[in-house]
């Protein structure tokens, strides 16, 4: 490569790294008010310790749709929306934030479709007794059974609760002093046994009560030096514990003073109080703080989002060296490449560290791992066979496996707490991981053969070298396919062993990843025995895709089963569409060859020449 | 000399193809069409009526809605593993001959031959049982979840029981049934091995119980199909006449969704029957002191079950405090007891029991398998890499 283009190719990769890092300069400073970083103060919710942030991210993503809120004039972040919600709730219950697209559910509310996609809390609530009763009626019809509008309108009402219950968990939706309220309680209360005899009025009383048992998360840290995760409370709890024991935990007061401050426009005290209230945390749970800190930047750079949009570029940049400039293009693809790749593996091991687990722990992991581990093995086959077919396969799958995952992050925190019998990082780290890499390896070895079917069927550009190489690749990594996937698989059933007391249960999901691991095996024994030759090959390794994507979502699909965790209904078209386009690749590679574009297999090679490669 | 020439020609030829790939790979391929089959068959028919009619089987049947007759379609688990075993072994014995470059693959074909044998062996010999255990009570037994039996009890001794026990088969046959610790036969008019039971006064078209005597006149009890899911028990009934020298004492209805033991006299002996879960004595006892329940904080997510049992064991002299949580069972004399599930407020413990004495065949397996997947591979990738450097 020649000099000019070489300091092009790091000029790019500069730009392509500025662009990941450049969320982190934007300073979220909205109206004065430190969002940034009252979005990193720890609240515990579903059993985890995690930013504010990421309860608005995730929050506005179940309600919303998305992570930002679009308004007449400018763009809200997660943070600047929930601030709102706790903080100023009459502004916010206005924001038409609440899509709804099922006709149905907007016939059922009185509107026609023409009234907009897009409503209010305020105008919702308005019809929260006919939702509630709609949804209260659909719950009764079994999950897989409900209609469409039947699952909208539970999802709406579920949202309207999430809403509901985000906006009453600092102070009770609406009031516009809450610290002169704490201030007053503080003077006017006697601490009691009994909270009713504390001197606090029975209105605000139920107020306390009602906040303790609508908030949604638990922003109260324990009091130091506990550092126990059970010991988090809501705004109410802590503020019961007041009246009865006499004690105002310091992080009641601060989220006080920072709601009257906020719903007052003074910045000035917010920031204050925020200072204070953040470095009082640090103080004392300065783990718990950086871990959070080191969530919300990962929140900020969305790294998997950034590896998705450069794995687009680098697809194009290999397709295209296929056709002009192969040594230059093909060296840009794949330095990209294994910048994307550092990306993608900083993401990953950031959730690792968040988690405290091997990397795969639920749908959405997967999906995330799937693509790093192939796009690993693409880099190894780039470096080998340096033609542009690892870098292009290995980036295809990249950006379909964190699309995927992109979609699976609609259902809310994507680091959930590992149920009961999955709380083993043991079997997590080896089964897990096993399986999902034979996956991966299954998917890349279909991808390329893939590639192999489309340049050989619609272009003249696979030469014979190019479709050698090809069916080495392919050949290789079924090979690499079948030893994780094997091993993987029974490594599962010893797992089943050590905790059901059954090796083999013939589990839809094991059986999903035996059937990865019979394909595999059944296309090693067909080429051994000179059954199939490298189109069979190559038709056969499509099929792969068929059975992984069986196997990894199909099965889930059934509703049935000890590993069916969640059912996907909304992904069922789309798995299906994947199947058949995939059939139909396999019927393309299946024509005779001379209505292919490229010269592929006019020689049959013999028996004996197949058999060399085998290890029998 | 041409005789024997044809003779070898005639025996290898069928070896010739029990050893082939085209075998292995067709085999293969049913056994993933069998495999997919199977998992879908779940949906309406439950895991263990798929388990007994696709895997553990010799044959797959089919047919039509509504037809009585049924055509083979497809070779079940046991014939499919069977032949997938002969092909292997034939392989080895006429294609294969014993080298350093084969060792890997020697190695892997070895674990399946132990996986598939394990199976087999599994299929055949293990049980699975279950304990419920409250805090507080000691059990000496373990119960089939699926598989009940007829008990009859003397109970005339406050100090001992003797039990005659009649299994579900048995039960099926219906009939007459003759035991010579019981002074009387026992009649099965009729075996419902799953059914619905309800309140004769809820139900009063009913056509009259064949119960003559005992509770059972006081409901109507219809026949349904066998519980396709893993979580529910099927509820069994019986019309069981009992007859003595002097003639019939009277029907009783009997189901395990009738608790209170009926009972009734003959020769000055009282005689209690009852239907309930197949028992399976053990040589100990468990009893549960605490059953623990952990969640996540401020979730309803669990984060472990655990029991604290006690184990006595008279025979052997055991008498000790044991810790049964998930992923973390407890071995003892062949049977492994697992923490399966909780019931009751948390304050019952459900132990899954398994004696399968073929357990250590997979991790063996599992062990030569990846030894040998490795070997094999990594040679061809060392050879691989080598070729393409030079």
């Amino acid at each position: 490569m020649s000099r000019p283009l070489r300091i092009l190719l790091w000029l790019i990769v500069a730009a392509v790294l500025a662009w990941v890092l450049a969320p982190l300069l934007g300073h979220d400073t909205r109206g004065g008010f430190q969002m940034q970083k009252f979005g990193r103060l720890p609240v515990l919710l579903n059993g985890r310790i995690k930013p504010l942030d990421t309860v608005a991210r995730t929050s506005l993503l179940i309600i919303h749709g998305q992570q930002t809120l679009g308004t007449d004039h400018d763009t809200l972040s997660a943070i600047d929306w929930l601030a709102e919600v706790l903080m100023k709730a009459d502004e916010a219950d206005l924001r038409k934030i609440f899509v709804i697209r099922n006709p149905e559910t907007l016939a059922a509310l009185g509107w026609s479709p023409d009234a907009g996609k897009y409503f209010s809390f305020r105008e919702l609530f308005a019809h929260l007794q006919e939702i509630e009763q709609q949804s209260a009626l659909a719950e009764k019809v079994d999950a897989q059974l409900r209609s469409p509008f039947q699952r909208d309108i539970i999802k709406l009402f579920e949202r309207l609760t999430l809403y509901h219950r985000l906006e009453n968990s600092i102070e009770v939706a609406g009031t516009d002093d809450f610290k002169g309220q704490i201030d007053d309680l503080v003077k006017s209360i006697h601490p009691s046994p009994v909270p009713m005899n504390s001197g606090i009025s029975a209105e605000g009383l139920q107020s306390i009560g009602f906040l303790a048992e609508t908030g949604y998360f638990y922003p109260i840290p324990p009091v130091p030096p506990n550092d126990d995760p059970l010991q988090w409370r809501k705004m109410g709890e802590s503020m019961l514990n007041f009246l009865t024991a006499g004690n105002l935990h310091p992080a009641v007061s601060a989220y006080a003073t920072m709601a009257s401050a906020f719903a007052a426009n003074d910045p000035a005290t917010f920031n204050e109080t925020l200072d204070n209230y953040s470095n009082w945390l640090k103080e004392h749970f300065a783990p718990r703080v950086r871990k959070t800190n080191i969530e919300s930047v990962f929140n900020q750079l969305q790294p998997f989002y950034s590896a998705m949009v450069i794995y687009v570029l680098i697809f194009i940049l290999a397709c295209a060296s296929w056709l002009v400039r192969p040594e230059t293009l093909g060296r840009y693809a794949f330095v990209l490449l294994i910048v994307t790749f550092v990306v993608h593996s900083t993401g990953l091991i950031t959730r690792m560290y968040l988690e405290g687990r091997p990397p795969v722990t639920n749908l959405y992991s997967s999906a995330v791992f799937i693509g790093w581990g192939a796009v690993l093995l693409g880099i190894l086959l780039e470096r080998f066979f340096r033609n542009g077919i690892g870098s292009a396969t290995a980036a295809m799958i990249g950006f379909i496996t964190l699309l995927i995952a992109h979609h699976l992050s609609m259902d809310g925190d994507t680091m959930e707490m590992m149920r009961a019998v999955l709380d083993t990082n043991g079997w997590l780290a080896t089964h897990v991981v096993c399986v999902t890499l034979g996956y991966a390896s299954t998917f890349l070895a279909g991808f390329l053969a893939l590639t192999y079917i489309v340049r050989g069927a619609f272009t003249p550009s696979l030469d014979r070298d190019t479709a050698k190489s090809l069916s080495r690749m392919v050949y290789g990594i079924v090979c690499f396919a079948t030893l994780f996937s094997f091993v993987g698989t029974i490594l599962g059933g010893i797992w089943a062993d050590q905790s059901w007391g059954r090796f083999w249960g013939w589990d839809p999901k094991e059986n999903g990843a035996l059937l990865i691991v019979l394909w595999n095996a059944i296309i090693l024994h067909a080429r051994w025995g000179g059954l199939v030759r490298q189109r069979g090959l190559m038709v056969m390794a499509v099929f792969g895709n068929v059975v992984t994507s069986w196997s990894w979502f199909g099965v889930n699909m059934l509703g049935i089963g000890l590993h069916s965790y969640g059912f996907m209904d909304s992904a069922f078209p789309w798995l299906i569409a994947f199947g058949v386009s995939q059939l139909v690749f396999m019927l393309i590679g299946s024509l005779p060859p001379h209505v292919w574009r490229s010269p592929v297999e006019t020689v049959k090679p013999s028996r004996v020449e197949a058999l060399a490669d085998a290890p029998a | 000399m041409s005789v024997s020439a044809a003779s070898i020609s005639d025996f290898v030829k069928p070896l010739r193809f029990l050893a082939s790939l085209r075998l292995t790979v067709v085999c293969l391929s049913l056994g993933m069409l069998l495999v997919f089959l199977g998992t879908l068959a779940q949906v309406h028919l439950g895991i263990h009526a798929v388990q007994a009619q696709y895997f553990q089987s010799l044959l797959i049947f089919w047919s039509p809605p509504g037809a009585s007759w049924k055509i083979p379609i497809l070779p079940g688990g046991y014939v499919l593993g069977t032949v997938l075993l002969v092909n292997l072994i034939a392989a080895h014995a006429t294609r294969f001959q014993f080298s350093r470059k084969k060792i890997g693959i020697i190695l892997l074909h070895f674990g399946v031959i132990l996986l598939l044998i394990g199976q087999l062996l599994t299929g055949l010999f293990a049980r699975e049982t279950q304990m419920r255990i409250d805090e507080g009570q000691t059990l000496g037994y373990s119960e089939a979840p699926r598989e009940v039996e007829l008990a009859v009890t003397d109970v005339t001794d406050p100090n001992f029981d003797q039990v005659v026990a009649i299994p579900e088969k048995v039960l099926a046959r219906q009939g007459t049934l003759q035991n010579p610790t019981l002074p009387f036969t026992l009649n099965i008019q009729r075996f419902l091995p799953n059914s619905q039971i309800v309140k004769r006064s809820d139900d009063a078209q009913a056509p009259p119980s064949p119960a003559t005597t005992g509770a059972g006149s006081r409901f109507v009890v219809t026949e349904i199909s066998r519980t396709v899911k893993d979580d529910e028990r099927d509820l069994s009934a019986a019309f069981v006449e009992v007859e003595g020298v002097q003639g019939s004492l009277g029907t009783w209805l009997v189901s395990n969704a009738i608790t209170d033991p009926q009972s009734f006299t003959v020769n000055g002996h009282t005689y209690e029957l009852v239907i309930r879960q197949r028992r399976f004595y053990k040589q100990f006892a468990l009893s549960l002191l605490h059953f623990a329940h952990d969640r996540y904080a401020g979730t309803d997510i669990p984060k472990n079950f655990s029991s604290r049992i006690r184990l006595v064991d008279f025979e052997r002299n055991e008498n000790r405090e044991v810790l049964i949580s998930m992923n973390d069972p407890l071995r003892y004399r062949g049977f492994t007891f697992y923490q399966s599930g909780f019931d009751n407020d948390d304050k019952t413990t459900i132990l899954q029991v398994v004696k399968n004495p073929a357990m250590i065949l997979p991790y063996i397996a599992c062990g030569l398998v990846a030894l040998g997947l490795v070997t094999q591979f990594s040679m061809h990738l060392f050879g691989f890499v080598r070729k393409r450097s030079t």
